[in-house]
């Protein structure tokens, strides 16, 4: 053979053979090892064989935490940081002593949790939001989502005679449904859309918030000779403009025309309001009223430019305030006004804005213990925790009320007094969370946003998003929803 | 003696060949496999669907325009990309005048400050390069604007990555400018093993720039630029142009569509819109596209080797 290795060993067996052998082992490794790879997709995992033993119901623990089983919370680490929710898990961990809470939080949602709800190993409670935010449309479709129903019918955290859903604001609820009953996401936060000005910066013109249009127009009028560009948006992520822009629609039109439009029914858009509004829009670019470049700029540099004064207005949400709070003066009086109409002909009173639950929390079908997931968010919905978040984070929460004995900012202040101007004339577009690529990239950046640049018509570009819902509606590849 | 041979070659070979298939082979099998299932990504359960999400794919818009630009930069970033190359390459090592008491064959005036100049970029990740860029970009405060306006063109003020008609070339000029410092020092030290001799005859013959680079630098080095040139398209179907695209551009994806890549389309089928199936059938179009591209050029390319 002429081994060297077999003299070194002295005894022939331990040498290329072996070496052979060895790889041969090595290879049978692979094997197991490659099916483990393809588990990764195929891999169902035995559920239920592992998930924690109910606790017992009593009325301090009413959704019967196991009282030994730990809890894992993953939450997204965004404009509103994590403090809230540590803080929220501190109660959990005094409430149930003997329990290891296991709480994380990152900014990468969808590569951290996609994997583990392929294996069917996800966490017990997650904040399902940001750039990675998994598609809920999806997790329900698959049956990965745990009906949240138990919670809203439990006592509320502070008060044993009122259910959690009771203690909630208008509209969270019917959100985290998909079709029929069951509730499947949690909305945390409460964002307040609309537009967004300095109190200051209109004082020095002279003008209260404009309610008609030609108003507006005047308005945008003034502050141009003042050097000052009416608006500005968003211009690379142009679906910052339905903010003001939809709710606009169903002023003007009635939430109806939302709803068709929601419903991707045939010429939904094509309604006789929605051209109305989209011609007011455009009348800004016409007139020159939009700050120059602004199509160029993403939403921090337009946030920006608007806070340094070069524009009055800005489409945008509340969570505007956290996050340019760097950029904004001490005296800017930041303020957020419901939409301007058309003239008094409009269906809805002035005031009529959209606000919506934001941070979507949500429990896996295949958590290990649900219930910890839902007592953590019933934690979370007392309303000293909730008071908690709003003074950290300057935002409301889904819980009605929590207001009470803490200093609002100016932005949060203007917010409430918004929602308590707009009354019942709440309304909730749920493109953006039903159709997102409908809703970003084909009515944003490809209509509004080439619209708003001046490269489309009102009626061509109506017609082009027209064109895009009828493409949605007839597309099965994606689940399809409707106003109930 | 030699009957061992093989299997100890095998031996050898067994584990990286493993390894290989483990993770670049079976990977592949997997997701054209997955190509026909309806997996989403976020669940274990799918179900096979047949050829459902090709047919879907070959009348899928965004698709077919992502293809469009995909193969716009994998053909005309190359060309763009090591034509300057080549030039700067050449210009550094061979262009210059002939010096008093210097050797025959030098570089202009500061060619190693050049050459420093030209591989700055290779040192910054390409997000880095991909967000200064798109704060150069910006229409309202960004350098180049700001530039103009400063040299008196007040009018021409470019919306740049906010508009459709400019928007890919913007992102095209970024990965240009990152990329072509790495191959000008690929092709320097390519042109450094050309002997001094050749270029001395072509100065004798009385060869003036132009005919030296064409006649004796370009086909001596051929190979490096034929590899430079695959390297260079497939950097350009894949993770460059989606780290720029995703970084710089509306959307993502341009306004109206305007820069969309393949490479993003997978990404945003498989992770925002939680179609993963439909993500590995567009992925397995891309590495046809990639395939047909390193094909076409090695056939296009391929020469009689010169020795020297």
């Amino acid at each position: 053979m002429g081994s060297t290795s077999a003299e070194n060993h002295g005894t022939e067996g331990v040498g290329r053979r072996d070496l052979i052998k060895r790889s041969a082992a090595l290879g049978l490794i692979s094997v197991p090892t490659m099916s483990f790879l393809s588990a990764c997709a195929s891999g169902g995992g035995g559920d239920s064989g592992d998930k924690a033993k109910a606790g017992k119901k009593t009325a301090k623990n009413p959704l019967g935490v196991n009282d030994t089983a730990g809890m894992e919370f993953v939450l997204f680490d965004g404009g509103f940081g994590k403090e809230y929710a540590e803080d929220a898990v501190k109660v959990y961990e005094k409430n149930f002593p003997k329990v290891e809470v296991k709480f994380s939080a990152t900014q990468k949602i969808q590569s951290t949790l996609q994997p583990r709800f392929n294996q069917g190993t996800p966490p017990d409670l997650i904040d399902n939001s940001g750039a990675e935010q998994m598609d809920m449309g999806v997790l329900v479709g698959k049956d990965q989502l745990t009906d949240l129903t138990p919670l809203l019918d439990a006592p509320s955290y502070d008060d044993p005679n009122k259910k959690v859903r009771d203690t909630l604001r208008p509209g969270i609820v019917e959100m985290g449904q998909f079709d029929g009953e069951k509730v499947w996401i949690f909305y945390y936060a409460y964002t307040v859309y609309g537009v967004w000005y300095s109190q200051k910066a209109l004082d020095s013109l002279d003008e209260q918030y404009p309610e008609t249009w030609d108003q507006m127009l005047a308005v945008c009028e003034k502050a141009k000779k003042k050097g000052m560009a009416g608006w500005t948006y968003a211009g690379k992520y142009p679906y910052y403009l339905p903010f003001s822009l939809y709710p606009m629609i169903g002023k003007v039109g009635g939430v109806e025309v939302l709803d068709a439009i929601d419903n991707l029914e045939p010429n939904a858009w094509k309604h006789p309001a929605v051209k109305a509004c989209f011609e007011a829009y455009y009348e800004l670019y016409k007139k020159g009223y939009i700050l120059k470049g602004t199509p160029g700029l993403d939403h921090i540099q337009s946030q920006t430019a608007w806070a340094e004064g070069k524009a009055l207005f800005i489409p945008n949400g509340s969570w505007v305030e956290n996050e340019s709070a760097n950029v904004i003066p001490e005296d800017f009086a930041l303020s957020v006004s419901a939409p301007t109409g058309i003239d008094s002909s409009d269906k809805l009173p002035f005031g009529t804005i959209w606000a919506s639950g934001g941070e979507p929390f949500i429990v896996p079908s295949k958590a290990k213990n649900a219930e910890g997931g839902m007592e953590q968010l019933r934690i979370m919905l007392s309303e000293a925790s909730s008071k908690n978040f709003t003074s950290k984070v300057k935002s409301l929460t889904a819980y009605n009320g929590g207001t009470d004995g803490i200093a609002l900012t100016p932005g949060l202040k203007s917010g409430v007094a918004a929602l308590e101007k707009a009354g019942d004339n709440v309304v909730n577009p749920r493109l953006q969370d039903w159709y997102v690529q409908l809703q970003k990239e084909k009515i944003g950046v490809s209509g509004l946003g080439e619209m708003m640049a001046g490269r489309l018509t009102p009626a061509e570009a109506i017609k082009k998003i027209q064109g895009f819902a009828d493409e949605a509606a007839k597309d099965d590849s994606i689940k399809h929803y409707k106003h109930q | 003696m030699q009957h061992g041979k093989y299997r100890f070659i095998v031996g050898f070979l067994a584990l990286p060949l493993g390894l290989y298939a483990l993770f670049v082979i079976w990977p592949f099998i997997q997701s054209i496999y997955y190509s026909f299932t309806d997996w989403t990504g976020l669940s274990p359960e799918f179900k096979m669907v047949g050829f459902d999400n090709y047919s879907r794919m070959l009348d899928d818009e965004i698709f077919w325009k992502s293809l469009q630009h995909s193969l716009l930069f994998a053909l005309l970033l190359p060309v763009v990309t090591i034509g300057l190359a080549l030039f700067f390459a050449f210009m550094i090592n061979v262009g210059g005048r002939k010096r008093r008491n210097g050797p025959v064959v030098t570089g202009v005036r500061g060619s190693s400050f050049y050459k420093i100049v030209y591989f700055f970029p290779q040192v910054l990740s390409i997000a880095i390069v991909a967000l200064l860029f798109a704060f150069a970009y910006n229409p309202d405060s960004g350098a180049i604007n700001s530039i103009l306006r400063g040299i008196g063109l007040d009018d021409v003020q470019p919306l740049w990555l906010g508009d459709p008609d400019l928007a890919l070339w913007a992102v095209m000029a970024v990965l240009v400018w990152s990329t072509v410092g790495f191959f000008v020092v690929l092709f320097s030290a390519g042109m450094a093993s050309i002997p001094a001799e050749m270029y001395e005859a072509a100065l004798l013959d009385g060869a003036g720039r132009a005919t030296t680079f064409f006649r004796v630098t370009l086909p001596l080095l051929w190979d490096t630029v034929q590899s430079g040139w695959v390297y260079m398209g497939i950097l350009a179907l894949g993770a460059e142009s989606f780290a720029v695209v995703q970084i710089m551009t509306t959307g993502p994806g341009g306004p109206d569509y305007s820069t969309t890549v393949m490479v993003l389309y997978v990404y945003q089928k498989a992770f925002r819109d939680g179609q993963a199936a439909y993500a590995t059938t567009i992925g397995v179009a891309l590495l046809v596209v990639t395939l047909a591209f390193a094909a076409v050029v090695m056939r296009l390319g391929r020469r009689e080797r010169l020795e020297y």
